[in-house]
């Protein structure tokens, strides 16, 4: 490396360039943001907006311009990341040690948090909004175990399922029509609502196996759709737009955690009732149920099924001149991560006691196929820590009074909630295409401290 | 080796015919592969080699003929009528490619794992024991590591095996594509220009691994190759193809004397067929 | 008898709606094999400046409805470019040697982006439109039905009659079509051979959201009402219609889009309406099993 003699930015060219960024911004906003449609007496009338126009061309301007003079040639470079590694170099260093322990870590504390929070608020009178974080908790962990269902699919064999969502319906509704109509409860429903949502994989993955790329992503997700509507419209089943209410939770060996009735949970151990023994109980239901899609996904990586599943991600011609029926091998990802899927779902379904066709849009899947894609194809570690960031994050913009303090009381974040959430999955993705852990481990070594393999090499399947 | 299928050829190729609409790749082909020797399909770009290949290893559906295999215990396999995947399982030929198709993120070791899925799976107490650890699986992939290890050795690439193929060199790769193709334990191993791309060392190494492999009288070799020298030194028999027909079938030495196949090669039947000879060491 | 005629009209104008919108998912997905997602949305904006740019001309004064439609295409296809443009220069750009995933998630992101920008800039409630053409013809009368052809219905053909004429002239006789043709073939080689492969990519964003945003205009004043989230819905369809006719393949995304339309208009008018995306969504599967590069798409030869 020599010494870099780099140009200062001279500023006119900057200040041109910054120019030409609000031209645009100007032509982009001038219509939709600068004038807004109102509902008048005789239809709708314009009300001309040009000091909020002027702001965001101005916001536009001014930031091009420091970009352009303070952060594309800055000398400086952020760390980089621990556990992240982007180049394959640091790839093989890091053993893959390192992602288990901080696995490790992640599972520990995950496990102790609630029973943590809690004695800290009864015995040492901490004040924690423990009830709300375990529900964000079960919300987060819901959608790892989601991402990791669908990381089966996508991430290890390579097959692009646009339309996972429905499966997770599926599964909430075999066990909310099933507790509903029969008063079946959450344990019987359970196994039989995943059995359902991986027969209906199978079922809608036969016809699509002869599709690749983007032609099987269009018509899993319009299967999704499929599913969809007809869950809207099949009224008698159903319960249509209205959805299913009523549905009961599970209970905790034979114990119910409702206020008063025979058989609760408070009165059998002699304690005041409080609405968060229900909620710490959902939530090591569900921590338990994405540890062990976890433990299955890790387990069959490393035995034939899960081998071939990344050989046919690598290059299904290839596995077909070994032997290996591509068609089976496909179904079963398919059926595997919709079990998963038809798991979540009843665990939705049980956690909400209510559904609705609203829960199972497309944008489910777009946000669980995010969390898979930015969590690094393939890596466990990377889906969980991508879904904590993904619906943490967007649940924290909920509760920003801080916002409101910079633009005003008008101000409502949970407006903007998802316009942020687009636009974050824009930057994350343009800041690393790879995901955030970028290297894949082996399945089996001959040296014990091999290390992992970047993400570079690894392909991310044609199907 | 004792039943009556080591005497048969192991493939035999009759009126083999491929057309693509109204391209004729493939024209009446037949020949024979036997077991223990090499066995080389020679000729001109587009001569349709390849084709001839991919019909024997299930990837195109002949549009004629009869392609019959024979395995060591008698065991008789009519390919033109099976899929691709089944004709490995089941009949046991195994293939490499032109463009070397390796499982690139996938480490060596792990390449020849995943060629072992079907002995590994092969039958519900394996393939369900899988799920839950049972002795037998246990057993089986023990088996299937150790095989896998054994033809790390073969192939020189031991030190290598927790690397990802597609961080290989180029020589490293084909022979490792060999190697992932013999551990689905073939009768009738197919190489697609095996040495393309080989310094001649390497191919040098390449000749003694499949002479080797040869040797062992398990596994037949069938292969494609443009470097006449290599095909002249290695095989003990050539069968040239030319615009979709066969050309010339016999030792090396009948076949690089045949005026066909000089002016298939060339072009030209006169000028340059002493250039040509040289080059064969004729 | 007429009253299949008068869905057969019907389900033309839907599908040649459509079929505008699928050149844009059709010509992007060409060029750089990208499902460019948030093109439903991008047409959705193209419906939102028509109606702004209208009701901005006929509060200027500008009473002329020929004269105001001509300048309300012309401000909605230039503005909606932009976004087009914006949007690949911003999101897909920097991914472009990136993996297959990558800009399909920023393309959502984008999707995502734009309808709640759209909601939080102009609310969530539906934009109503008073008829700006009226009128219709009386084809023929049956015993109680009679065949109508409406005005606007006449323009949706025509004005995509046309369109499709002028692309195709583009795609086909200028030097801009010949380097947008090599690059679908072969990026890198159409780059050594002196295309501006950048620039080349950035056009066909331009020249697809400039049709998308027509696609909004003609919605706009067929339906008379538009709102933030009805480019996720027509754009799936929109996308089916490219997939169904063969994604690669522009007479193929007009086939597809009509196809769409005629199956989307039939379904309701014989069966039940609650059904009709359900209908579309099952002939694209169906298809795709038997054609599986679509109606007219180029077989993909599986290169062993």
């Amino acid at each position: 490396m020599e010494p870099a003699v780099r140009e200062k930015p001279r500023l006119l060219p900057a200040l041109w360039d910054a120019a030409i960024a609000a031209g645009i911004a100007f032509l982009l906003f001038c219509l939709v943001l600068g004038v807004r449609t109102v509902d008048g007496v005789y239809g709708l009338t314009l009300q001309p907006r040009p000091v909020l126009l002027a702001v965001v061309v101005g916001i536009v301007f001014f930031g091009r311009l420091a970009l352009n003079l303070f952060w594309w040639d800055r000398d400086w470079r952020f760390p980089p990341l621990p556990f992240f590694s982007r180049t394959a170099k640091d790839a093989k260093d890091r053993a893959p040690r390192d992602i288990y322990r901080v696995g490790l870590v992640l599972i520990g504390f995950a496990a102790v948090f609630p029973l943590l929070g809690l004695v800290l608020n009864k015995v040492f009178g901490a004040n924690l909004p423990l009830l709300y974080l375990i529900d964000l908790s079960i919300l987060v962990l819901t959608y790892v175990m989601l991402g990791w269902g669908l990381n089966i699919v996508v991430g290890l064999a390579g097959l692009l399922d646009l339309g996972y969502v429905a499966f997770y319906a599926v599964g909430a509704y075999t066990f909310a029509i099933l507790a509903t109509t029969f008063g079946w409860s959450f344990w019987m429903c359970l196994p039989l609502a995943g059995i359902l949502a991986a027969f209906w994989g199978i079922v809608l993955g036969f016809p699509v196996l002869r599709l690749r790329g983007d032609y099987l992503a269009i018509v899993t997700l319009a299967f999704g759709e499929i599913i969809r509507i007809v869950i809207q419209n099949w009224t008698e089943l159903t319960g249509g737009p209205n959805g299913i209410s009523n549905i009961p939770e599970p209970s905790f060996f034979g114990l119910e955690f409702a206020f008063r009735g025979d058989n609760t949970f408070h009165q059998f151990f002699g304690l005041p009732y409080d609405a968060i023994y229900g909620s710490i109980w959902l939530y090591y239901i569900i921590l338990v149920m994405a540890l062990i899609t976890n433990a299955v996904t890790l387990r069959l990586r490393r035995l034939p099924i899960g081998r071939a599943w990344e050989a046919l991600r690598e290059d299904e011609i290839a596995c077909r001149s070994l032997g290996m029926n591509t068609t089976t091998t496909k179904l079963s990802a398919f059926a595997t991560g919709a079990l998963f899927g038809g798991f979540a779902g009843s665990f939705f379904a049980a956690r909400q006691s209510f559904i609705s066709p609203e829960s199972f849009t497309f944008i489910e899947s777009a946000i669980i196929l995010s969390i898979v894609v930015l969590g690094g194809m393939g890596s466990q570690l990377g889906v969980a820590i991508a879904a904590v960031v993904m619906i943490g994050g967007f649940e924290a913009l909920r509760h920003t009074d801080s916002l409101q303090l910079v633009f005003g009381t008008g101000f409502d974040p949970t407006l903007y909630r998802m316009l942020f959430f687009g636009l974050a999955m824009v930057a994350i993705m343009v800041w690393r295409p790879r995901g955030l852990v970028s290297t894949r481990q082996p399945t089996v070594t001959l040296n014990k401290d091999a290390g992992s393999i970047s993400k570079d090499l690894v392909s991310e399947g044609s199907g | 080796m004792s039943a009556r299928g080591a005497d048969t050829p192991v493939l035999q190729v009759e009126h083999l015919t491929m057309r693509f609409g109204g391209l004729v790749a493939v024209d009446d082909v037949s020949f024979e592969a036997r077991r223990s020797e090499i066995t080389a399909l020679i000729g001109p770009n587009g001569a349709g080699k390849t084709t001839v290949f991919n019909c024997i290893t299930g990837f195109y559906k002949p549009t004629e003929g009869m392609i019959t295999l024979t395995q060591v215990s008698g065991q008789r396999y009519l390919l033109e009528r099976m899929d691709d995947h089944v004709i490995n399982a089941k009949a046991g030929v195994a293939r490499t490619f032109q463009n070397i198709r390796l499982f690139p993120g996938m480490t060596v070791l792990e390449n020849l794992m995943v060629a072992q899925h079907q002995m590994l799976t092969k039958g519900p107490a394996r393939a369900l024991g899988s799920l839950i650890g049972l002795a037998a699986y246990r057993q089986a992939e023990a088996e299937a590591l150790s095989f896998a290890i054994h033809w790390l050795e073969r192939v020189g690439l031991t030190a290598r095996a927790d690397q990802a193929a597609g961080d290989l060199p180029y020589g490293d790769q084909r022979r490792l594509e060999i190697a992932r193709a013999m551990c689905t334990r073939p009768e009738l191993l197919c190489l697609d220009e095996p040495a393309a791309g080989l310094n001649a060392r390497e191919s040098e190494e390449l000749n003694g691994l499949l002479r080797s492999i040869c040797a062992e009288g398990n596994t037949a070799i069938l292969l494609i190759e443009h470097d006449m020298s290599v095909v002249m030194r290695i095989s003990d028999h050539v069968i040239v193809l030319d615009h979709g027909s066969v050309i010339a079938d016999g030792p090396p030495s009948k076949v690089q004397n045949d005026e066909h196949v000089i002016a298939a090669y060339l072009g030209v039947p006169d000028e340059e067929v002493a250039n040509v000879e040289k080059e064969v060491g004729a | 008898m007429e009253y299949f005629l008068q869905q057969l009209i019907n389900g033309i104008a839907l599908g040649s709606i459509y079929g505008l919108i699928a050149i844009g998912y059709t010509m992007v997905y060409g060029i750089i094999g990208m499902i460019n997602f948030a093109h439903g949305d991008v047409f959705m904006v193209g419906a939102f400046i028509a109606l702004i740019s209208f009701l901005g001309l006929m509060a200027v004064g500008v009473t002329f409805v020929p004269l105001a439609l001509i300048l309300v295409l012309v401000v909605a296809m230039l503005l909606t470019s932009a976004w087009g443009w914006t949007i690949e220069r911003v999101a897909y750009r920097p991914l472009r040697s990136s993996f297959r995933l990558a800009p399909l998630i920023t393309a959502i992101g984008m999707s995502i982006a734009l309808q709640n920008f759209m909601q939080v800039a102009q609310g969530a409630r539906v934009k109503p439109l008073q008829p700006v053409i009226t009128g219709r013809f009386e084809m023929f009368a049956g015993d109680n039905f009679a065949v109508t052809l409406s005005n606007i219905q006449i323009l949706i053909v025509v004005t995509t009659i046309v369109l499709m004429a002028v692309f195709w002239l583009i795609i086909d006789r200028t030097s801009l079509g010949r380097s947008l043709r090599a690059c679908e073939q072969d990026r890198m080689m159409a780059a050594l051979c002196g295309v501006n492969v950048d620039r080349t990519i950035s056009l066909t964003f331009v020249m697809g959201a400039a049709l998308a945003a027509v696609a909004g205009l003609l919605y706009l004043l067929y339906y008379g009402v538009i709102d933030f989230f009805i480019g996720f819905i027509v754009g799936i369809k929109a996308f089916t219609a490219a997939v169904l006719g063969g994604i690669g393949s522009l007479p193929g995304a007009m086939l597809g889009g009509l196809i769409i339309g005629l199956i989307e208009t039939f379904w309701s008018a014989y069966f039940t309406i609650e059904y009709k995306d359900v209908a579309a969504f099952s002939m694209l599967a169906l298809v795709l099993i038997f054609f599986p590069s679509g109606l007219l798409g180029r077989p993909e030869v599986e290169k062993v």
